[in-house]
């Protein structure tokens, strides 16, 4: 006898999790299955920005779904994530003039979509800002995003979906599933088996391997941050700050947190081996990070760094995730291969998918993030 | 193999033996180094301007320290030595070093870590007050600096080095309130075979217990510390402890050394990706490796204290020891005579430690008994309360998972110091074996990196 729920979540990251306490807030019931402990892997060791600007427009109905959900993430959540809607800056170098009418430009349409950019350049910026290096020409400001702690947003989204009364199983790899008549059975490898109506895959970088199951197979390619924390400083950088760059080696990004710590991340990513689930920060990778860095606010360049992380993330060519209903099974729906960028919308996804599937319908375009891209 | 490329990490007893085993066989190894002198903890040699005897510092070890340190100083042409040096990571078949701001990747065939050990720590309340040292680092005051942690010093913990460091102080004319050893003394009458391995070591801890008793300093065993009494603004003022009897006792002090015994420095070995397992004898997670010092990791090998507790002259052997094997796997040949006594010399080494756990066990109970507002994590100021309310709330039993709720373990020292203790409390609370709880993953940078490293001037 396999235990029976209306919903069965496999994948207890951040969109699972979430899914799995607004689908509570449906009344549907919710077994949530995770492989190792909630968040560990790409929700748990991101960066943490709460970031909407720089994501493609189309996202941004789902970003401002989500930023909603952060604001008042304390009261949802009954336990504090370490939430600050303390701004948000992207810089671009002077080698790169032609970003800055790219930044207006986003501006300009991401107003449309309530998203509201401060161009800063010369004195207004320094004025504001006074940490950023000579090479730095421009930067555009978002005043509502901020930042988190991925460590505890995944787990109290969980602790909070459990008290809601969802069935949380820890320590479960999931080896199987299929659906057998009306229902899908997915079998774990101690043998347990859970049965539910609808299956909702939110597994990250190991999706590929359940849509597999279901005939729909999908290009993800696993990889993991380089992320690093300088010893605690005093808490001056509020906003947190993130480079626009054709060249992947330039993009890094860092914050402070109230502790004082300062994370920093980017400039290249890591290898990550979800077979074996680990992840390692190259050296070469930090080497990279910290001179990019140092351009960035040469200041930091006065700190030390006293710890390094990575973790496993899964990457889909277009850098946009799978989500929505499966093409080839009803009952099924997916939310993985968020390429780097699931934390701030993560939030909204739950809640996005729990819609979806108790009402059948959404507001937010889901269009760009269909599985049956991939189709041959 | 044109010649192969070997690198020695740490300059102690172990690493200086197995540097000169590969110079005689003729290679030129990297032998890399955090401090400014080599000789490591134990036989710390003193800056150049000092001029105390060997007699001074090293007491019965100073034979063995004179003879370490004119190996060495014979090594020096060659050997690549590269002093005040850092390795913070280690990734295929590279170690990353960091020397002020300069970097360097150094490739290598065969990688032998000898790291050396640190202070093993069980919080007590008050701890974290300013005159509260580690028995390690009261000891490297005075071999050092020839100073000491205070002007009245309380010693308190268990292990030889309470006994050696606290003689060391009435000899150097500091004035010893008290040794609180937390030890029961039958402990060491159960010990006493084991101890008998090395009669001489015997011995000498039993002359060391003699001359601070001669010396009119307090004795007190099986104790369980209570709390080191003093202020934010006045440091420490005195340490509170209760007798095996239930009596609470005060004695004045302005500076504590505490310390149990030691731990092995494994973080190299963990970045190298070696397989760990935990050691019931000693409640530590240690590397695994063969009696020649193999690590799981190909072409890593281990020796010395940073592999397991076993003493000064036992990683003098496994330095060597570890030397010949790697020596052995690149082809080379070597002695198998040698080999087989130096494996002989480690198996009564061991022994020894044997004894020395048993005869100083580390006080895993006191953990359990903090009281809430103890600092468990200095680097981060986490509490027992902390702790134990991050479990009810989140329900972490698992080091890692406990680290990412509380912070504790993720200051600077990584959990090196607090990391031990923080399981202990955890497995106590959640009534589950201490292995259960596993241990905190090492993460590069092994010390603090300077963002400016690599910086082109």
């Amino acid at each position: 006898m396999s235990a029976a729920s209306d919903i069965i979540i496999v994948g207890g990251g951040l969109m699972g999790s979430s899914a799995a306490l607004f689908l509570r807030g449906h009344g549907l019931s919710v077994t949530l299955l995770e492989t190792d402990l909630i968040g560990r892997q790409a929700s748990g060791t991101n960066f943490g920005n709460v970031r909407r600007q720089g994501r493609a427009l189309h996202q941004l109905p789902l970003a401002n779904r989500a930023i909603a959900i952060w604001r008042k993430s304390r009261e949802l959540l009954g336990a504090d994530v370490e939430y600050l809607q303390s701004g948000h800056i992207r810089v671009c170098y002077r080698d790169r003039p032609e970003l800055v009418g790219a930044m207006e430009d986003y501006a300009e349409k991401a107003r449309l979509e309530g998203l509201d950019l401060e161009l800063l350049t010369g004195n207004a910026l320094r004025s504001k800002f006074p940490f950023f290096g000579a090479d730095v020409l421009a930067g555009s400001y978002s005043a509502m995003d901020g930042h988190a702690n991925p460590r505890l947003a995944a787990p109290a989204f969980a602790r909070a979906a459990q008290r809601m009364g969802a069935n949380i199983h820890e320590n479960t790899r999931i080896v199987d599933a299929q659906k057998v008549g009306e229902d899908f059975l997915v079998t774990a490898q101690d043998g347990r088996t859970f049965r539910a109506p609808i299956l909702l895959i939110t597994a990250g970088a190991w999706g590929n391997a359940l849509s597999s199951q279901f005939g729909e197979p999908v290009p993800i390619v696993p990889r993991g941050p380089n992320m690093s924390v300088t010893e605690p400083v005093p808490y001056a950088i509020h906003p947190a700050v993130g480079v626009m760059t054709p060249l992947e080696e330039e993009t890094v990004y860092f914050r402070q947190v109230a502790r004082g710590n300062i994370v920093l991340g980017g400039s290249t990513r890591g290898p990550s081996y979800p077979d074996a689930y680990r992840a390692f920060v190259l050296p070469q990778n930090t080497m990279s990070q910290l001179k990019q860095i140092r351009r960035l606010a040469p200041a930091l360049g006065k700190l030390n760094i006293i710890r390094v992380w990575s973790g496993i993330e899964g990457y889909m060519p277009d850098s946009q995730p799978v989500m929505g209903p499966s093409a080839t099974t009803s009952g099924l729906y997916y939310a993985f291969g968020f390429s780097g960028a699931g934390f701030q919308i993560g939030p909204g996804v739950g809640e996005t998918m729990a819609e979806i599937i108790a009402r059948g319908a959404t507001d937010i375009p889901m269009e760009p993030y269909q599985i049956s891209r991939f189709a041959e | 193999m044109a010649c192969p490329s070997i690198i020695v990490v740490g300059a102690g007893p172990s690493g200086t033996r197995a540097a000169e085993a590969l110079a005689k066989a003729g290679i030129r190894p990297i032998l890399i180094d955090e401090g400014r002198r080599d000789g490591g903890q134990i036989y710390r040699r003193q800056p150049d301007n000092f001029t105390r005897s060997y007699e001074k510092l090293y007491g019965t070890e100073a034979g063995r320290a004179k003879a370490l340190h004119d190996s060495f100083d014979a090594l020096k042409g060659q050997i690549d030595y590269r002093p005040e040096t850092l390795v913070w990571n280690i990734a295929d078949g590279h170690v990353w070093t960091a020397c002020g701001n300069a970097q360097e990747a150094l490739r290598y065939d065969a990688l032998i870590l000898c790291t050396g050990a640190t202070d093993r720590l069980m919080p007590v309340k008050g701890w974290n007050l300013a005159g509260t040292y580690s028995l390690g680092g009261s000891q490297v005051a005075l071999k050092s600096q020839a100073v000491s942690i205070g002007h009245e010093v309380v010693f308190m913990g268990s292990g030889p080095l309470l006994y050696l460091v606290a003689s060391q102080y009435v000899q150097a004319g500091a004035k010893v309130a008290a040794v609180l050893d937390t030890s029961p003394k039958g402990a060491r009458i159960k010990a006493l075979p084991d101890l008998l391995a090395l009669p001489g070591m015997l011995w000498n801890g039993v002359q060391l217990t003699r001359a601070l008793g001669k010396a009119g300093v307090p004795i007190h065993h099986g104790v369980t510390p209570v709390e080191i009494i003093g202020g934010a603004d006045t440091g420490v003022n005195g340490v509170r402890f209760r007798t095996p009897s239930g009596q609470e006792k005060t004695i004045a002090c302005d500076a504590v050394a505490v310390g149990y015994h030691l731990r092995p420095e494994t973080q190299l070995a963990d970045l190298a990706r070696c397989e760990f397992a935990f050691d019931a004898g000693t409640h530590q997670w240690l590397p695994r490796r063969d009696q020649d010092g193999r690590a799981s990791t190909a072409g890593v090998y281990l020796a010395g204290d940073g592999a397991k507790i076993l003493g000064a002259r036992s990683a003098e052997a496994s330095g060597k020891l570890a030397a010949l094997a790697a020596l052995s796997d690149l082809g080379l040949p070597v002695d198998s005579g040698e080999t087989t006594a130096l494996r002989r010399d480690v198996a009564n080494y061991a022994r020894f430690a044997r004894g020395l756990a048993k005869a100083f066990p580390w006080p895993a109970d006191h953990a359990a008994a903090l009281p809430d507002e103890a600092i468990i994590c200095r680097c981060e100021a986490v509490s027992a309360g902390d702790i134990r309310s991050v479990m009810r709330e989140t329900g972490a039993i698992e080091a890692n998972r406990a680290k990412a709720f509380s912070r504790v373990g993720m200051g600077r020292c990584q959990g090196r110091y607090c990391g031990l203790a923080a399981a202990e409390l955890i497995a106590a609370e959640a009534r589950i074996p201490v292995e259960q709880v596993g241990r905190l993953r090492g993460q590069a940078p092994v010390k603090p990196l300077p963002i400016a490293i690599g910086e082109e001037k």
